[in-house]
């Protein structure tokens, strides 16, 4: 089972080679609400860990989605463009936004795993 | 300990009911009011265009005015024709300011001895203040601070109210009716906030969450937050005070001269008449309009509008629209860019979106008007 990290902004990562899949967690896409767009990077643009990399809306707001690593796009999620509510429905699988070529993999080490994440947000509530 | 800085919310004699339910309670008008329960906006959206949906909107302000000459007293702080308002009937009126701007938008409804006037939750102090101020001591100003509003909205309502009381489904679209719902004595007026047929219900505060049990115990009903509320009542191209309408829109720029009735425009007599009078006669310098984008980015409120190279606007209302499928939004532009049909270029995140000005409303509201 592929190691999955998680950002303080409730972006998640898992590794695949020197790629990494970037998506929203359950926590952020129940926060949010129904999502009715989302607005992905163009392939080839680089992200720095913390920048602005995509914007997903629900129906009341417009929400960033912060890159959870550094590196170059290499890859967006098209069915998000017709299909925006697979976010909701399926938020760690079929509803991954970007993929990224990893500039600088340690960064996954400093990010939190699973257990820690799920301690982060039951402190949120 | 209490934190010192959090605002101290009101809520309604509905709140222990939005919890029960789930809601999600967020903060609004000084009211602690459900944006959403489990099903989600979008689910509420479309519930309630297709069924019908329950809202709790007891955070507005109802107020009756009471004495002769109430309606004369009342039209000389909008630009309504309240006297030819037959008995059980309402209408819906502005409060302007000298500048013919807009202090607030209301609805009002003759019943027969007194009028029965809800404003907006936000607006509800300073209308009760202005009212009091230019109606007293001649007129009586009530405020029915222990009574709450649900309205009960949807193709389906209907159907609902006359397993209540078989007489409502016969009332027509902006009439009232005093009736007893499960032995509470209520005001029941057929109108909204959504676009679809519907119901508002004035009921005392201590039946209201029977009142409110006993609908959603109806298979057709469901509970409706704020958050389809305003995506409902955007879809049929209505303002909410304090975005699409406020005191620098003129009654006239807010396309809402249909409510500037033929006799109030001969005679005057509410603040800012002669400016309204003026925009008839010359043509307002900006107008309300719909837009709507033509790709799947929202434009939200206080996007800038261009014509692709000057600023020739700005949106005051802009989302998602579940029903039309799409995002959708209204606001201002210059007179001369208002046509429907016009192309124009939203400005969201730095990036120009090309989106068109369209008739209002987005959603055909299904008012009934009778057999």
């Amino acid at each position: 089972m592929a190691d999955i990290r998680y950002s303080k902004d409730h972006e998640w990562v898992r590794r695949e080679g020197d790629a990494a899949v970037v998506g929203i967690t359950d926590y952020a896409q129940n926060q949010l609400g129904d999502v009715v767009y989302v607005e992905l990077p163009e392939i080839g643009r680089k992200v720095e860990q913390g920048g602005e990399a995509a914007v997903v809306e629900s129906v009341k707001a417009a929400s960033e989605v912060y890159a959870p690593v550094s590196g170059e796009v290499v890859a967006a999620n098209e069915l998000l463009s017709g299909e925006p509510g697979r976010v909701n429905a399926e938020p760690m699988g079929e509803g991954w936004f970007f993929k990224i070529k990893l500039s600088d993999p340690k960064q996954l080490d400093a990010l939190m795993d699973e257990a820690a994440y799920k301690k982060y947000i039951e402190g949120l509530s | 300990m209490v934190d010192p800085t959090a605002e101290t919310l009101q809520r309604t004699p509905l709140y222990e009911l939005h919890r029960s339910l789930g809601a999600k309670l967020v903060p609004f008008a000084g009211y602690e009011m459900p944006v959403q329960y489990p099903q989600g906006i979008l689910a509420e959206h479309l519930h309630t265009r297709s069924k019908a949906g329950l809202f709790d909107v007891s955070h507005m302000g109802q107020i009756r005015l009471r004495g002769a000459g109430a309606a004369s007293a009342l039209e000389t702080l909008c630009p309504g024709d309240i006297q030819a308002l037959g008995p059980m009937r309402q209408r819906y009126t502005l409060f302007t300011n000298e500048h013919g701007g807009i202090l607030d938008d209301l609805i009002v409804t003759n019943a027969r001895d007194h009028l029965f006037v809800v404003v907006n939750a936000g607006c509800k102090v300073t209308d009760i203040a202005h009212l009091r101020r230019h109606l007293e001591p001649k007129i009586s100003v009530e405020v029915l601070a222990d009574h709450a509003l649900l309205a009960l909205q949807g193709p389906q309502a209907a159907v609902v109210m006359a397993r209540l009381a078989p007489g409502l489904a016969a009332m027509t679209f902006m009439t009232a009716a005093e009736v007893s719902l499960g032995g509470a004595p209520c005001m029941v007026t057929r109108s909204g906030y959504t676009g679809e047929d519907g119901f508002e219900i004035s009921v005392p505060a201590s039946r209201a969450e029977s009142l409110a049990k006993r609908l959603l115990g109806e298979p057709e009903v469901a509970p409706i937050g704020l958050g389809a509320r305003d995506s409902l009542r955007l879809e049929a191209g209505l303002c909410l005070y304090g975005h699409d309408i406020d005191e620098t829109t003129t009654v006239i720029e807010a396309d809402l001269a249909w409510a500037y009735h033929k006799r109030r425009r001969a005679e005057g007599g509410f603040p800012g008449a002669a400016v309204l009078q003026r925009q008839l006669a010359d043509g307002p310098p900006r107008k309300r309009v719909g837009i709507l984008p033509d790709g799947r980015a929202p434009a939200r409120e206080h996007t800038e509008i261009t014509d692709g190279a000057n600023r020739v606007g700005e949106i005051t209302s802009g989302g998602f629209g579940p029903t039309v499928g799409g995002p959708i939004a209204m606001g201002y532009v210059k007179t001369a860019h208002a046509a429907p049909g016009t192309a124009l270029s939203l400005v969201v995140r730095g990036t120009p979106r090309p989106a068109r000005i369209v008739k209002l409303p987005f959603f055909t509201p299904r008012y009934y008007r009778g057999k």
